[in-house]
């Protein structure tokens, strides 16, 4: 089974975030980047389906120069072969149009199975797998738990809302979007970082968007506090003493 | 026409608390541009169902109905509003953010070729489109690009954003239009089985008053005895953000959040917790909420009333202590 892995490269989880001074978007220049955490449980479940059926784990990615750290950390892990699509205006794309651009590159390389995370850690959208499956023309499920391969395709577990689930069976190729728990994520061996060196990393250049994007994003900024929250201060112990007064006099569960 | 168009969800023979929802944004975003706003809910057969919707403020009711819509299908159920959109052509079309709007939403905002402004939290004069990045740590407003072929807007919005008791009311039934979409057995490429739970809810969190809650800042499975002691000092539950359970640090039934249960204790302790909307829309009922967290720009400050902005495995032992002290 041949599987593309979409995968994103964003900010790490505890980055500083600053606004750029125009107020559209966050300053980089001190960012570091990581995998976005759904995209790495969709290469750990296309790794445990190589494991366990065969096949060729391809990871794909479009952005600077800078992401090809993460699409070595994915060979590192096991992936066969890296695509890196060099595109450094993903900010003035919207997710159609960084879509089409995997679609092509996708297209090219007939994969029997696509699977990306089910939303971003930065902008969250949530979008570019389905969005992907609809270019592609190939059936699809999101926030999937489980893959088991079947005589006639797929069978896999989604999620859904107040811990109910779902089985769907379905025809390949096709393109899933995954959950995070669904495994246990691997970590990159010695022996494993030693391998990636070796590994083939296509670097494509990504054709510039052809249409103008259909949304914009005009203003980022901090989020009006919702509460008004009281901080409190102070060594541990006043802290705590502060806290066990608020419990006792105001919310009354002590 | 080009009104708005809220599609609503349904769950068993009820429409669901966030399509009303949805249609409350609808409503008040028709209000802003002076459109007319209506609704489209799909299914087999949804007469009684649109009867749910007789007595708000709607210019009509659009009953999409087929065989092929009994049980959701992203293909069927895209097929369908295709269909629709393309006969009503509205400006906006509105959905509730829920996991089925997720699964078909941006497939069907493609056919259009737009994309879907998602989990959108607020909606301003424009309009511009409210939504939250980097997982709640800050804000951002979207527009959409007039486009040279007229197209509409799609616009999911989150749960818990927009009041049901906003709804308009009107005394005269909206009118229920029918719609029935063509749709071939083999456009429907996915075959669905029946929804299922994993395992009888053993724990429910859903009734205890006073919750312990513990996230990815705790680092490790043994930092978890920390704030166990804490649950037991306060005779609270213990609950966790989906992280902890992903790892298997504590079991999935004591996840809080979307994918988890839905919380409303009188107080709410947000251990190492930063804050993301997935957890938030789960225990945002809480009766007072104290957040610790070292990062004080952590998003569960704005909904907390009592921060503690520190290294929780020196605030915990601690508070640990005091409240054992208190109570003896």
């Amino acid at each position: 089974m041949k599987i593309i892995v979409a995968i994103k490269q964003v900010p790490e989880r505890d980055a500083q975030l600053k606004i750029t001074p125009d107020g559209k978007g966050i300053d980089d220049a001190d960012l570091s980047y990581t995998i976005n955490e759904p995209d790495a449980y969709a290469l750990e479940e296309a790794l445990q389906l190589k494991e366990k059926n065969g096949g060729e784990v391809i990871v794909l990615c479009a952005g600077p120069e800078r992401v090809a750290s993460t699409l070595r950390e994915a060979l590192a892990k096991g992936a066969d072969r890296a695509i890196h699509i060099v595109a450094d205006d993903l900010a003035q794309r919207d997710t159609l149009s960084l879509a089409r651009l995997l679609a092509d590159t996708i297209r090219a390389e007939s994969p029997d199975l696509i699977l990306t995370g089910l939303q971003s850690d930065d902008l969250g959208l949530g979008q570019t797998g389905v969005i992907l499956a609809e270019l592609l023309g190939i059936p699809h499920a999101t926030i999937i738990m489980q893959v088991e391969v079947t005589p006639a395709g797929l069978r896999v577990k989604r999620e859904l809302e107040d811990g109910f689930f779902q089985h769907v069976d379905m025809p390949l190729p096709a393109l899933l979007t995954i959950q995070s728990g669904g495994n246990k994520l691997r970590y990159a061996t010695l022996m494993g970082i030693k391998k990636a060196r070796s590994k083939p990393t296509a670097t494509l250049p990504g054709a510039p968007s052809t249409s103008p994007p259909t949304i914009e994003l005009v203003r980022v900024y901090l989020p009006e506090k919702q509460k008004r929250t009281q901080m409190l201060t102070g060594t541990p112990a006043e802290i705590a003493a502060q806290l066990v007064e608020k419990l006792q006099s105001e919310v009354h569960v002590l | 026409m080009s009104g708005v168009l809220v599609v609503l969800e349904r769950r068993n023979a009820a429409i669901t608390r966030t399509s009303f929802e949805a249609l409350a944004a609808g409503q008040s975003l028709a209000k802003q541009l002076s459109l007319e706003c209506s609704a489209a809910i799909l299914g087999e057969s949804i007469a009684a169902l649109a009867g749910e919707l007789s007595g708000k403020q709607l210019a009509s009711i659009h009953a999409v109905e087929h065989p092929l819509l009994q049980q959701y299908t992203a293909d069927g159920t895209t097929t369908a509003l295709q269909q629709l959109i393309a006969k009503l052509a509205p400006a906006y079309v509105l959905f509730p953010h829920t996991y089925q709007v997720r699964d078909f939403a941006p497939a069907l905002s493609t056919r259009f070729g737009q994309v879907l402004i998602s989990d959108v939290t607020a909606i301003h004069d424009g309009p511009t489109f409210v939504r939250q990045l980097f997982q709640g740590k800050l804000n951002a407003d979207y527009r959409p690009v007039p486009q040279p072929v007229k197209a509409p807007c799609f616009v999911s919005i989150q749960a818990g954003a927009f009041r049901t008791d906003s709804l308009e009311t009107a005394t005269t039934p909206a009118p229920i239009e029918s719609f029935s979409p063509s749709i071939e057995p083999a456009q429907i490429r996915t075959t669905p089985s029946a929804p299922f739970r994993e395992s009888a809810h053993t724990v429910d969190l859903a009734s205890a008053p006073v919750i312990v809650s513990v996230g990815r800042g705790i680092r490790e499975q043994d930092n978890i005895a920390l704030a166990q002691a804490l649950a037991d000092a306060l005779g609270a539950e213990l609950a966790a953000s989906r992280p902890i359970c992903d790892a298997g640090w504590l079991p999935m039934e004591r996840q809080v959040g979307s994918s988890g249960q839905t919380v409303s204790p009188k107080l709410y302790l947000a251990i190492g917790i930063s804050g993301a909307i997935q957890h938030l829309v789960g225990m945002k009922g809480s009766k007072t909420v104290i957040a610790i967290n070292k990062d004080q720009n952590a998003p569960i400050f704005e909904v907390a009333d009592y921060g503690v902005a520190a290294d929780l495995f020196e605030i915990v032992p601690a508070l640990t202590k005091a409240i054992l002290a208190a109570k003896s």
